[in-house]
Formats: structure tokens, sequence, C-alpha cells
């Protein structure tokens, strides 16, 4: 069977402003990204700030349109599609955004909010998508007595649950979570993280989590690649980033993890910028584990 | 002169609102001795900032402090004019805010802010103050500084600002500083950074650091004690090494405990329930509506202060009294 989702050689270059003496110039916020994912699984990217993790999901989604590549879903080139054929997909492939706060709109219903991509799907009857919207609310461990509610009556929490029963409005099998916890308090994140996990289990969903906590990327992930300007520097199983990581990015980010062990030695690697050669391959060094080399 | 560099003693905080007063800060107590640094843990609303605004008087209106005393050096800051107020800002407690470019003018260069720190403190002349500034940006280990120094905040990276903002907080060599979520804007490995930096500094320049942070692990790699904050109280406090490895309050133990790390794929442990809205503090303890080993005692009253050795002390009524559940170290975490 082939992966369901396939990356291939995606580019996404932003134009740069060119001022009156300045020449213009392109941002390769990402710039030549392969990778597949296998359904259920749960792929991570990690990387620092603006090293084009989201810019990827968005172009998979093709909520921004890649420069050039390919994304394949199920074996289908989602870049071709032509519109109606593209809405279709994208009842398979959902995003869940990093922040609750402003990815809901204020003056809708949670009930609505929910509701809104069977309407635009024209999926149901009113009186279906009430029950359906119903059955959302229970699955995210919302209660269906707060459907009324506007979003700033609801916690960061239960805000990100809302924008999660959108995401499975329309049963999708491919979610990309773009740091779906990252804005929670520290005592919420776990309940949102399990969430996530019993939902995998029970609809099968794939995940694309894209995440700054490496504890957590370790805890809830089955392979993880890591991305430096733009690039991915080393992909492969968990254990293989987190136990044998061999490309000095990947290094020097996993010790700057803090350690919740006040014991525990600290041992920070730096990373020289000039030691990363920007145009190395990816070199499989051992099964399933790449490096640019 | 003696051990403790600032004392704080029942200080309390409150927010006359429409819907209100809303107390943000009720009752809180701890100290920081000469060259140590305390963690200030809790997650957002637990009254974090306005603590830290409380102690340098600087909390705005409609907030006031409405009880408490704060001893600074042994003086009551409560007790000094607003230009001696002014001359402790800076001069002895220094401030690292969470937003550097928030608190950057975006029209000064970063030696001008450095100056005019050195400056309202009447440290040295124009020429004195640039040379001053670029000495103080070389300690924070920005490269190049001779040529940082006439940079506008919008040239730095987010990670170099926060070294400006150290760089301005430790101008006049503060005793104290108060850094407030430092690195949460900052990427993992611009954190790392900044936290060796405060380190470094502490040890360079002996100050005492308030290190604000909602991180568990970034206490745990910078601070000697720390003090848990739940719905503005402090609900336990300690040293480091003894909280982490027998957490007493259930929050406390609820926090290390949903770390991920345990078996990967397994469920993490998570604390139930939401943070409560301080408009709506259930009675008794704030934290029992989300606490598994709430007793009926807890919802008829808010726990005393329990003292759990010389240096250790808990809000909760698993441990009023005698007969304090303490827990071994084998059973942590719950
Ligand atoms: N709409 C846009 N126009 C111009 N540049 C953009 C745009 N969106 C992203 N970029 C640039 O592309 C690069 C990658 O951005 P991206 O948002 O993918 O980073 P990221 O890895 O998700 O970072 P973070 O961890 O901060 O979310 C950055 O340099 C960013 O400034
Ligand atoms: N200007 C204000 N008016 C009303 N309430 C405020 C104001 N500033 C802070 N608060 C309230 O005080 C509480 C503590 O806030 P803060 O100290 O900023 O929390 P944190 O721990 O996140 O730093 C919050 O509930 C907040 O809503
Ligand atoms: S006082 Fe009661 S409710 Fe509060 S933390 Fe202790 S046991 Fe739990
Ligand atoms: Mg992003
Ligand atoms: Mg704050």
């Amino acid at each position: 069977m082939p992966p369901l989702v396939e990356v291939r050689h995606l580019v996404k270059h932003f134009p740069r402003g060119g001022g009156l003496f300045r020449p213009k110039s392109v941002v390769r916020a990402v710039d030549d990204v392969s990778f597949d994912i296998e359904e259920g699984e749960t792929f991570a990217l990690v990387g620092e700030s603006g090293s084009g993790k989201s810019t990827t999901g968005r172009c998979m989604l093709r909520l921004v349109e890649p420069t050039s590549g390919q994304v394949r879903f199920r074996g289908e080139d989602v870049l071709s599609f032509p519109g109606a054929r593209l809405r279709a997909a994208r009842r398979e492939m959902q995003m869940v955004f990093q922040d609750p706060y402003s990815s809901l709109n204020p003056r809708m219903r949670a009930g609505a909010i929910v509701e809104e991509p069977l309407v635009i799907h024209r999926i149901g009857a009113t009186r279906e998508r009430r029950e359906r919207v119903a059955e959302l609310f229970r699955l995210v461990g919302l209660d269906p007595a707060h459907l009324d509610r506007y979003p700033h009556e609801f916690s960061g929490g239960q805000r990100q649950r809302i924008g999660l029963a959108r995401a499975l409005a329309l049963s999708p099998s491919f979610i990309i979570a773009d740091e779906p916890v990252s804005a929670l308090d520290v005592s919420i994140q776990a309940q949102v993280i399990n969430l996530l996990m019993d939902l995998q289990q029970q609809l099968r969903l794939t995940y694309l989590f894209v995440a700054h906590d490496l504890r957590l990327v370790r805890h809830i992930s089955s392979r993880v690649a890591v991305m430096y300007l733009g690039r991915i520097v080393e992909m492969g199983a968990t254990a293989q980033i987190f136990e044998d990581a061999h490309h000095p990015y990947t290094q020097a980010l996993l010790s700057a993890v803090p350690v919740t062990d006040p014991d525990a030695p600290r041992a920070r690697i730096e990373l020289e910028p000039s030691s990363v050669d920007r145009e190395a391959p990816l070199r499989e060094i051992a099964a399933g584990h790449w490096v640019a080399t | 002169m003696s051990d403790v560099l600032l004392a704080v003693d029942g200080l309390t905080t409150a927010f006359d609102t429409r819907a209100g007063r809303l107390t943000a800060v009720q009752g809180v107590s701890f100290e920081i001795r000469r060259g140590e640094t305390l963690g200030l843990v809790g997650e957002s609303g637990s009254g974090k900032s306005v603590t830290a605004f409380s102690l340098i008087r600087l909390v705005q209106p409609p907030g006031r402090v409405t009880a408490g005393r704060v001893l600074f050096q042994g003086r009551d800051l409560a007790s000094l004019s607003e230009d001696e107020m002014r001359e402790v800002r800076g001069a002895g407690i220094g401030f690292v805010f969470q937003e550097p470019m928030a608190a950057l003018n975006p029209v000064m260069r970063v030696g001008d802010h450095i100056a005019e720190a050195l400056r309202v403190h009447g440290l040295g002349t124009r020429a004195e103050a640039r040379a001053r500034a670029i000495d103080l940006l070389r300690a924070v280990r920005i490269a190049d500084a001779e040529r940082r120094v006439d940079d506008y905040p919008h040239q730095l990276s987010g990670g170099m600002r926060q070294r400006v903002m150290i760089a301005i907080a430790l101008a006049c060599r503060p005793p104290l500083v108060i850094a407030d979520e430092p690195t949460t804007a900052l990427d993992v490995t611009v954190q790392a950074q900044i936290l060796e930096l405060l380190r470094e500094m502490k040890r360079e320049f002996g100050i005492s650091l308030l290190l604000i942070t909602h991180d568990l692990g970034v206490v745990a790699e910078t601070a000697d004690r720390v003090a848990i904050m739940y719905a503005g109280r402090i609900v336990e406090q300690g040293p480091v090494r003894d909280i982490f490895r027998r957490p007493a309050h259930p929050y406390t133990r609820g926090l290390l405990a949903s770390i991920p790390g345990g078996v990967a794929g397994s469920r993490l442990h998570a604390i139930e329930g939401a943070v409560p809205n301080l408009a709506s503090l259930p009675p008794g303890c704030s934290f029992a509506p989300r606490c598994l080993e709430r007793m009926p005692v807890c919802a008829a009253a808010f726990p005393e202060v329990t003292l759990l050795g010389p240096e250790r002390s808990v809000r909760c009524h698993l441990h009023a009294g005698p007969g304090s559940r303490f827990p071994d170290p084998d059973e942590v975490p719950a």
C-alpha cells in the first residue's frame, strides 16, 4: 500500500519586497522538502521558529500555493486538483491551529462554528447536522448544552476542543495539527494531547504534528523530521532521532530542551551555523534514518 | 546586613473592575537571599506578573496593593517617595520583560537605551555611557558590540533583544533582577542561551534573581528555590530539588506528573478541569474542584500555611495539623 501522504520536492518561496535600493529577493521558506506519512501514524515536524514547518503544512492543504513540488494523498496529486476536486479532498485533510483564541470566529456560536464545514459541503439536513454537532461535542469532551455559547465563554482548552470538533466534522482521515497545545496552560496541555491520542485510536486518524516541545514530540510521534532553514536536515523513527541524532542542528536542538530533573547534568551543544552545508542531500544512514550530510 | 535581600509578607493586590473586586494576588509571602534564584511558577493568570509589578510599585490602576509589606535591603518600599522609588528601580531592582519589543523604544538605538538607564541614576557622561553600553553588550555576549550599539531594536533578533533587555537591567548593577517569563517568546535553542546567560550573570555579578516562568524545566535548570502559584496564592514553596522529589501539594504533583516523558504513546497524566476564573473562585481551597484528594473540609476554608520543614511550606488541608500526609519519594508522581 502506498503511504497515505507523499510530499516530493516541495518548494515555497515568498517574495521579499525590494526597497528603493534593494533588489527584490525571495524567502526560501520551504526549500525542496520530501517525506512520506503512513496511514495511522503521527509524523512530527520540529525545528526553530521560521524554519518552514507551518508553511509546509499549509502548502499540503493548499492554504498557500506551493511554488513547485508534489503532494500526493492516497496516490493522487493534490496540487493538480481543480477546484471541485480540491474541495472534496479537503474533506479528508483538515488543520487544527495553534491559537485557539484567534482561530475561532468570535461572533459565531460554538455550535455554528462546528457545523459550518457541514453547511459549506452541503452535508445532511438541518436536523441531521444538529445531531452530528452534538455528537462531535461529546466526542471532544464538550457539553452539548453549551452549543449556543460564544468562543469567549470557553476556556483556552475548551476552545481548542471546539477547533478540533470543527476539524473532525467532515470525518477526515488526515489532520495537520500546528502547535495545537503551545498556547494552552501547562495543566491543560495534557488533556488535549490525551484527547488527540484517543481520537487517533477511535477514528483511525493520521497526524502531521508541528511542535516546539520536543518532550511532547518524543511522547506521541512515531517518526520525526527536523527542519532547519527550509530544509529537512534529519528524519527517522522517534528513537533514532532522540537517541542517535547525527546532524549538528538536531544535536543542538535536543541539548537545548530543559530537563525537569534538577540533578541531571546539562550539556549544551551550540550550533556553529557555518558547519551546516545547506546543499547537502539527505542520505539514509540506517534503515529509515536520513541525515543531510 | 542580613542575608535576606527581599522579604515579601502578605502581599495582596486587587483590581476594582465593573464585575467587582478581583484579588489577583492574595497574601503572598516569600524571601530572596543574596545570590539566590527564586523561581515563581504558575499558569497564565495565576498572578505572577501582578506580583512582580506590585513589588516595584508599578501596578496600573484600577489595580492597587491593598495589603502586605515589601522590604528591600531592609527598607519598606511602601514608605518611599516616588523619587526614591525610581532610584530603586534600576539601581536596586532591574527588570526583564516577557516581550522585549514592547519594552524597547523603536526609535531609540540600543546604546541610548542603556545610556539612559545609566544617566537616570547619574552614572557618567555621554561618552562614558557609550563605552559602558558596549561593555554591557559584550557582557551579555552580543557579538560585534561596537556596531550593535548603534542598531535599532527592530534590527535585532528576538534572542538579541532579550540580551539587550538583560544588559539594560544590569546597567546599574542592581543586586536584584526580576525576569518575567524572559524566554517564553523564544525558541528552545535561544531560550537555552538566555538561561545560560542569566546563570553566568548571577555568577559574575552576584545578583539575586526572581525568575517568573510557567515552565518547570526552566525552574529545574535555573532556580535554587521555587514558589508555586495558583489563583493568586502561593500554594507551595521550598528548595527546587526537594520539591521536585517530594511535591506536597496535589497541584504541584499534578504539574510534575503531566510532563511528557513516561512510556512513549501512553496517556499523559492530566489535571482535569480548568484554571478557575478569579471572579468566581470556589469557596475554600481554589484547587478543590480539580483535586483528586479533596476532603469535605477543603470546600469550607482556604488552608493556612503549614511548615513542612525549615525551608518548606504548603497550603493544603492534607498537611494541616498533626498527622501530615507527606508523601514518600517512591509514591511520587501521584
Ligand atoms: N505569507 C508570508 N509572506 C512572506 N513570508 C512568509 C509568509 N509566511 C511565512 N513566511 C516566511 O517563511 C519562513 C517560514 O515560516 P513558517 O511560518 O513556515 O515557520 P515555522 O517553522 O512554522 O515557524 P514557527 O515555529 O515560528 O511557527 C519564515 O521566514 C517566514 O517569515
Ligand atoms: N488591568 C487589569 N485589570 C483587571 N484585571 C487584571 C489586570 N491586570 C491583571 N489582571 C488580572 O490579574 C490576574 C493575574 O494576572 P497576571 O499577574 O498578569 O498573571 P500571570 O501569572 O499570567 O502573569 C489575572 O486574572 C488578570 O486577569
Ligand atoms: S486543600 Fe484539599 S482540595 Fe485543596 S489541594 Fe489540598 S486536598 Fe486538594
Ligand atoms: Mg509555525
Ligand atoms: Mg505574566
